[in-house]
């Protein structure tokens, strides 16, 4: 059997370079369109402080960009090294999403990046913009296909069991591409992206105007930010997670257990705003209910349930008795004995096979699981509650703190008075951390949510794994963390040292430093 | 589509090959520059003009590493696992390599500081040698047998160590690697810098050619004289979907050989290659820099096909169990994901090939320390 340090720790050596990794990723995905507006007015006006605003910000890209490939590697190379059944299992599906991202859009958005920093003077001006542009069509491209992998892993379409070689198969590309989880996830993490990127232009704009230093380069970087990410919140916001929650067996329990809700209550449900859910007791002390507003948010109407916790279980339980049954057949069928009664037997059953696997984590049989263990691997499919539940509203609260800082800037933009008001400029400095806050809890309620499974009803976690020991994984983690805390460290460095000299790293002779000090 | 599954798992192989060709002639000749940069570059200055020849394209280069493990995924998805895994250690090992480039190239001329700078001169020559190395032993071992197999599950169980990884054999391999990396580089650094750097770089070129020359030689003599291969001695028929346990295999001495007996015109891959590394040292020494370039071009796809043909059609033997061993005819994925992969490729393989000479010709010339000095603020 597979030892449970050795799953912990790939999980959470996985989960390390993931969330890792997503810091960088949203800057890019939204510093890309950025650059792309800012650029393009230097193309319609020729105006030479837009192409200042495209290099400097486009500096800061470019330091961030480093790490995105940086900690890309790692995440390409991870299902290998650590997820190795996982990537026998379903590779057939999986690993052609991944490869078509490196062809389609990686090769794109790498190509032209080192045109994007060193190109200025062998371009015209349009091919310059047309390059940019290629950038960050690439990086929303990549986006793109890695969402596509990555919601089969919660809704898994278009894919079917096939007993000879032991994996899932690919059964219908175009269902693999439409899967509905991954348009509505693709929607709200690249805009997410996109919010980054604004409230990262918009602090630092911030930080320059409180200083009353590049005023002209600062407003005219403020506005955009604001306007950017007045679009891209209310994207965020309005086209939200919700409706993907009407597919998939992951999507029912993930929902019940950010609502912690236990039992299934007749609609409209009510939301609880707070309260401390209790994983043994499955009750939520000290909730704070809000009427009908829960049933809204997650059917989008006001008669269809809300499927409870308890429920859930149950019918899981059940599913875990069919996929033993599956299991035995299984056996047989690879044992030699193919015939046609087995088999027709084996396909009534199969969908529940990977309920079945569930109990390879209490015995290695499977067939000979006890009352108890069936019970336990029951109630292993609902994910801990209460780091759902405050995962889910710390990304919720940082969404709409952030509504309000863009509006409040937008605002004052059009009213042409921002610089003005320090109150909103501070504010907007304060902003800085929240799309990354509100970005890494999403990213734990999507994926901690999808437990116990690596792919949402058919392959349970604790069997994805490849077969090491957990010696080798603890020491590859503490060399990555060791590893990207240095990267980390220079990053930062960099960042902190290029933000805090503003377009005067530049050199052009025409910002703050240059025209006080150096002047040669 | 009209092609049948055997069909689909050849060209799937061959657009393997083709794959890795490119990593190796793209990402080759930057990796070299790499390894080339505390060698040959005597200043900051210098050093700088190395970095910006390969500034604008290092990072598309590195896509194709990427791509081929993205299409080892989707193709060969039993190799993608088991090899990950299995060189657990030398992966993980490749990967922190591999980390200090990007960082190298992007971060060093950020700050004007000796000790900053040297720092990340350090860094990209060990992100750049470790790579070449590692792959190359890897390779090594790949025709060694690697010590694996498979449970009733279809689980990948590797029961081999790190340290057996780096046997004579293999060690030589990756000698043959660097050598070619380090004669790609320098080709590159010949026709795209000038003065004394450039004489160095010749100097560099004509010395590896001939290393590589006999290194690969006694590679050859060692598989050809002094190692067993594998051989298919029954399977399945390779339309039908099958895996790796469903077929016998044994070894021989010589095995690796046999494809050359069979398929006499695959002797052109290392005929070529070999021609291609006199014809380096020849250009290189008669001053005709692209044209030595070219031929290293040549030679680094002629090595990496003379590494298919003699393995062909095995990707991975196996010593637990040699019946286990993964081919290109059962570690490979359903004949749908094939088809459609193989349109992806057919579409995106020729657009990236176009559009990446695109910025190589934009960007063709040759630097100088004036270049640097000219734009100490925004180059590399
Ligand atoms: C929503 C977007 C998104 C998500 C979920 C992921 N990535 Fe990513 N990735 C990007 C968006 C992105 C990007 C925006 O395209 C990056 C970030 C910065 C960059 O350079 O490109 C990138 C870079 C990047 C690179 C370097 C590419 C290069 O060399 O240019 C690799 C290999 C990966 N990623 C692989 C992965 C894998 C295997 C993931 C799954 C676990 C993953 N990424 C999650
Ligand atoms: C295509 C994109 C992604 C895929 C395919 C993917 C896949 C996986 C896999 C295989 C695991 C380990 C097994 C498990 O515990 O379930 C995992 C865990 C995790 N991933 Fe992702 N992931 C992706 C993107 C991300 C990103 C971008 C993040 C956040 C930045 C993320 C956050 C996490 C977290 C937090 C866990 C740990 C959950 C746990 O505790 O088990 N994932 N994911
Ligand atoms: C304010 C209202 C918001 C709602 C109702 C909401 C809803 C959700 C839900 C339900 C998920 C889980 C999806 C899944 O399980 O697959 C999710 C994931 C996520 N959220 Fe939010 N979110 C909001 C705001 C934000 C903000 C402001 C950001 C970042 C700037 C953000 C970034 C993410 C990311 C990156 C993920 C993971 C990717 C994904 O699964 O789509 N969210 N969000």
């Amino acid at each position: 059997m597979i030892s449970e340090h050795l799953v912990d720790l790939s999980r959470l050596q996985f989960a390390m370079t993931a969330l890792y990794h997503f810091l960088f990723v949203p800057l890019t995905l939204g510093l890309s369109w950025i650059l792309v507006i800012m650029e393009s007015v230097y193309v319609m006006t020729g105006k030479q402080i837009y192409r200042d605003m495209t290099k400097f910000w486009g500096k800061l890209f470019g330091i961030n960009f480093a790490l995105g490939v940086t900690t890309g590697l790692t995440m390409e190379f991870q299902f290998g090294t650590n997820w190795a059944y996982y990537s026998h299992y379903v590779g057939d599906i999986f690993g052609a999403p991944l490869a078509i991202e490196g062809l389609m859009a990686f090769m794109l958005e790498s190509t032209f990046v080192g045109m994007f920093f060193l190109g200025w003077d062998r371009l015209s001006k349009r091919q310059h913009l047309g390059v940019t542009f290629l950038v960050a069509i690439g990086s929303n491209l990549s986006a793109l296909w890695i969402l596509v992998a990555n919601a089969w892993m919660q809704n898994p379409v278009g894919a079917a069991f096939n007993y000879e070689t032991m994996r899932m198969e690919l059964t219908s590309f175009s269902e693999l591409f439409f899967n509905p989880v991954a348009q509505v996830k693709f929607i709200h993490t690249v805009a997410a992206g996109y919010v980054t990127g604004a409230m990262f232009v918009l602090s630092i704009s911030a930080y320059y105007l409180l200083r009353k230093r590049d005023i002209g380069f600062a407003r005219r970087s403020f506005a955009i930010a604001a306007g950017f990410g007045m679009a891209s919140i209310c994207s965020v916001i309005l086209l939200g997670d919700e409706s993907g929650y009407e597919v998939g067996d992951v999507q029912k329990t993930k929902l019940a257990a950010i609502e912690a809700e236990w039992e299934t209550v007749p609609p409209p449900a009510a939301f609880t705003a707070f309260g401390w859910p209790n994983d043994e007791t499955m009750e939520t002390d000290y909730a704070v209910r809000i009427p009908y507003l829960m049933g809204i948010i997650a059917t989008r109407s006001i008669d269809t349930p809300v499927t409870g916790i308890k429920d859930l279980i149950e019918e899981n339980e059940g599913r875990i008795r069919t996929g033993m049954t599956a299991y035995a057949l299984l056996k047989k069928l690879r044992d030699g004995k193919d015939t046609e009664e087995n088999r027709a037997a084996f396909d009534k059953v199969k969908d529940d096979l990977g309920y079945g696997l569930l109990l390879k984590k209490y015995t290695a049989n499977v067939t000979d699981a006890t009352e108890t263990q069936i019970k336990a691997a029951a109630r292993d499919t609902v994910p801990p509650v209460a780091p759902m539940f405050w995962a889910f509203r710390i990304m919720v609260a940082s969404g709409i703190a952030m509504f309000i800082i863009f509006a409040l800037s937008f605002y004052n933009c059009a009213k042409r008075q921002e610089y003005k008001k320090p109150w909103l400029l501070k504010l907007a400095m304060l902003g800085l951390p929240l799309p990354w806050i509100a970005a890494e809890t999403g990213w734990f309620v999507a994926e901690f949510g999808r437990q116990p499974w690596t792919i949402s009803g058919i392959l349970p976690t604790h069997i994805s794994t490849s077969t090491l020991s957990a010696d080798s994984v603890l020491n590859s983690l503490i060399a990555l963390v060791v590893f990207y805390t240095l990267l980390l460290i220079v990053e930062m460095y960099l960042m902190i040292r290029f933000v805090k000299q503003g377009p005067s790293s530049l050199h052009t002779g025409r910002y703050h430093y240059e025209a006080s000090a150096e002047r040669s | 589509m009209v092609l049948d599954y055997e069909t689909l798992k050849l060209i799937w192989w061959l657009l393997m090959g083709i794959l890795l060709i490119g990593f190796a002639i793209t990402d080759g000749f930057d990796m070299g520059v790499g390894i080339l940069l505390p060698i040959i570059g005597h200043s900051d200055e210098e050093r700088r003009i190395m970095i910006n020849t390969v500034g604008p394209h290092w990072e598309g280069n590195q896509v194709w590493l990427v791509t081929v493990g993205g299409a080892l995924f989707a193709a060969w998805p039993l190799v993608y696992a088991m090899a990950f895994s299995g060189f657990y250690l030398a992966m993980l090992i490749t990967l922190f390599a591999l980390f200090l480039r990007p960082v190298g190239f992007d971060y060093r001329s950020k700050i004007d500081d000796p000790r900053w700078r040297q720092t990340w001169d350090w860094a990209l020559f060990t992100g750049s040698i470790v790579p070449p190395i590692i792959f190359g032993v890897a390779f090594g071992n790949l025709l060694l047998g690697v010590p694996f197999h498979f449970d009733d599950m279809m689980r990948p169980i590797y029961t081999g160590g790190f340290l057996q990884l780096l046997n004579p054999f293999a060690l030589l391999a990756g000698i043959v690697s660097l050598l070619m990396v380090i004669m790609h580089g320098a080709t590159w650094l010949q026709v795209r810098t000038l003065d004394s750097l450039e004489w160095r770089a010749t100097q560099i070129a004509k010395g590896s050619s001939v290393a590589l020359l006999i290194s690969f030689a006694l590679a050859g003599l060692w598989v050809a004289f002094a190692m067993d291969g594998f051989v298919i001695t029954s399977m399945p028929d390779p339309g039908s979907a099958f895996t790796p346990l469903l077929k016998e295999v044994s070894t021989r001495a010589g095995g690796w050989m046999l494809n050359y007996q069979q398929y006499p015109w695959m002797i052109a891959a290392p005929v070529v290659a070999f021609l291609g590394m006199i014809a380096v040292f020849i250009f290189s020494q008669i001053s005709k820099h692209g044209l030595a370039f070219i031929s290293s071009t040549i030679s680094v796809s002629s090595i990496i096909l003379t590494a298919g043909f003699s393995m062909f059609p095995f990707l991975m033997p196996s010593t637990d169990n040699v019946n286990h061993s993964l081919t290109m005819w059962d570690a490979v994925s359903s004949k749908l994901t094939l088809e459609i992969m193989l349109f992806v490729a057919a579409v995106f393989v020729p657009l990236i090939i176009i559009y990446s000479f695109w910025t190589y010709r934009r960007m063709w010339r040759r630097l100088d320390v004036n270049f640097i000095r000219d734009n100490k603020h925004s180059t590399y």
